[in-house]
């Protein structure tokens, strides 16, 4: 009997020890550099509130840990979209002015591999800039280092909070080098085809609540007229 | 007994790693795809929105009703001419697949607009933008612009339809938007 009890706790220990290797394991760490950064093209750029409450409507499941705003939106709870959240906001400009209508639709990804530091999500947001057109985006995000440096800890803190400073890259794909892929559809946008990088920068995370103070950012590159450089494969 | 005790920490590394690596993290549920494979290529398949009650926004200057209850939408001048809607889209079987946004714009700078986004979670997304006249019998019709995953390399033609509710029932809805696909691959058109 008590080998029986030692290998049971030996086991415990042994998924203990491996799921902390997992967590703590720096290879999964997320480079926090944007690919446009170092571009020499225009690049326009979108930014929103991550927080629900300050878009204009966020729904999913309703029984996530963001609840659905406004708090009488129809809710996506059928099996096929309950994985599923949807987001409509203003985006603003980097003078901080109301510029796009963004439409986010988010749906964890089959193709999440824990063991590679892998939390992946597909995401298409729907972009309506007045008076300059529209935009499709569509992109792989990774929020592995997300939940680990802020989602955990805030789920581990006491007070069932994260505060801080964190800002990183969530977009992750399908360009090779971690980019997302966007579509331009009318207007000065219109038969565009580009990357862009989507990033957040967080300030607190409420364990019950979701996020609290964070920001999200589309950096979409607007190449030159007759440009002949080529897009990320 | 600290053989045992080793032995229990290998499984515990082993079994962790397997269970993470065979059991998958996220399953999205799907329904069967009804689709109708034409003999002169391509295939379409029917989607539809029932109204009201597949309606999650309806984003509009000046609505005495916002929808959903609680909505502000943004009262700078420049938004006066938007109309974006969600929805959740239907199959042929009256199931839910997906959510849909809708956005319609009149602008003097990008013109007037008319677009859809399908998004599809087991399936991936379509990006629609249709003509900004109607047909005289009421359709109106568009252009997949690009997808994602299942979508990718696809074309085709997307036709948008008001349909009324004639049934009379008491829980039927006032109507449906039909949206119906036309899809080929990309390499079929091409040749």
């Amino acid at each position: 009997m008590k080998y029986l009890i030692t290998l049971v706790v030996g086991m415990a220990v042994g998924v203990a020890a491996f799921l902390a290797l997992l967590f703590y394991n720096p290879m999964t760490s997320q480079n926090k550099l944007s690919p446009l950064s170092v571009s020499d093209n225009d690049v326009i750029v979108f930014n929103y509130s991550a927080v629900a409450e300050d878009a204009l409507v966020f729904t999913n499941d309703g029984e996530s840990t963001v609840a659905p705003y406004p708090s009488k939106v129809l809710q996506l709870w059928e099996p096929t979209v309950r994985l599923t959240s949807t987001m409509a906001t203003v985006m603003r400009d980097s003078r901080n002015r109301p510029a796009a209508i963004g439409i986010k639709f988010s749906s964890r990804s089959e193709s999440t591999r824990i063991l590679n530091g892998e939390a992946i999500v597909d995401s298409a947001w729907h972009i309506y800039v007045p008076g300059r057109g529209s935009l499709f985006v569509e992109q792989r995000e990774n929020y592995w280092n997300y939940l680990r440096e802020i989602v955990i800890p805030a789920h581990r803190s006491s007070g069932d909070n994260w505060r801080g400073n964190w800002s990183g890259n969530i977009t992750s794909g399908p360009g090779a080098l971690g980019t997302a892929r966007v579509f331009g559809g009318s207007g000065e946008f219109a038969d565009l085809e580009t990357d862009g990088v989507e990033s957040l920068s967080a300030k607190a995370y409420s364990a019950n609540d979701g996020p609290v103070a964070i920001d999200g950012k589309l950096a979409v590159e607007l190449p030159a007229p007759n440009s002949d450089a080529t897009l990320d494969p | 007994m600290i053989k045992t005790f080793i032995a229990g920490i290998l499984l515990g590394l082993a079994g962790a790693a397997a269970a993470l690596h065979y059991f998958p993290a996220v399953n999205q549920s799907r329904e069967q795809s009804l689709i109708v494979v034409h003999p002169n290529r391509g295939n379409t398949e029917s989607f539809h929105v029932n109204i009201p009650m597949d309606r999650v926004m309806t984003g509009a200057p000046s609505q005495k009703e916002p929808l959903p209850v609680g909505l502000e939408w943004p009262v700078d001048p420049r938004f006066a001419d938007t109309r974006a809607e969600l929805f959740k889209i239907r199959n042929g079987k009256d199931a839910v697949v997906g959510v849909a946004s809708r956005i319609a714009a009149n602008n003097a700078s990008s013109g007037d607009i008319v677009e859809w986004v399908l998004h599809l979670p087991a399936r991936g997304s379509a990006y629609v933008i249709m003509e900004a006249e109607a047909l005289e019998d009421g359709y109106r019709t568009g252009n997949l612009a690009t997808g994602t995953r299942e979508f990718a390399p696809l074309v085709g033609r997307v036709t948008e339809h008001w349909v009324a509710d004639t049934s009379g029932a008491e829980d039927a809805p006032a109507g449906r938007i039909e949206i119906t696909t036309a899809f080929v691959a990309r390499e079929v058109e091409e040749e």
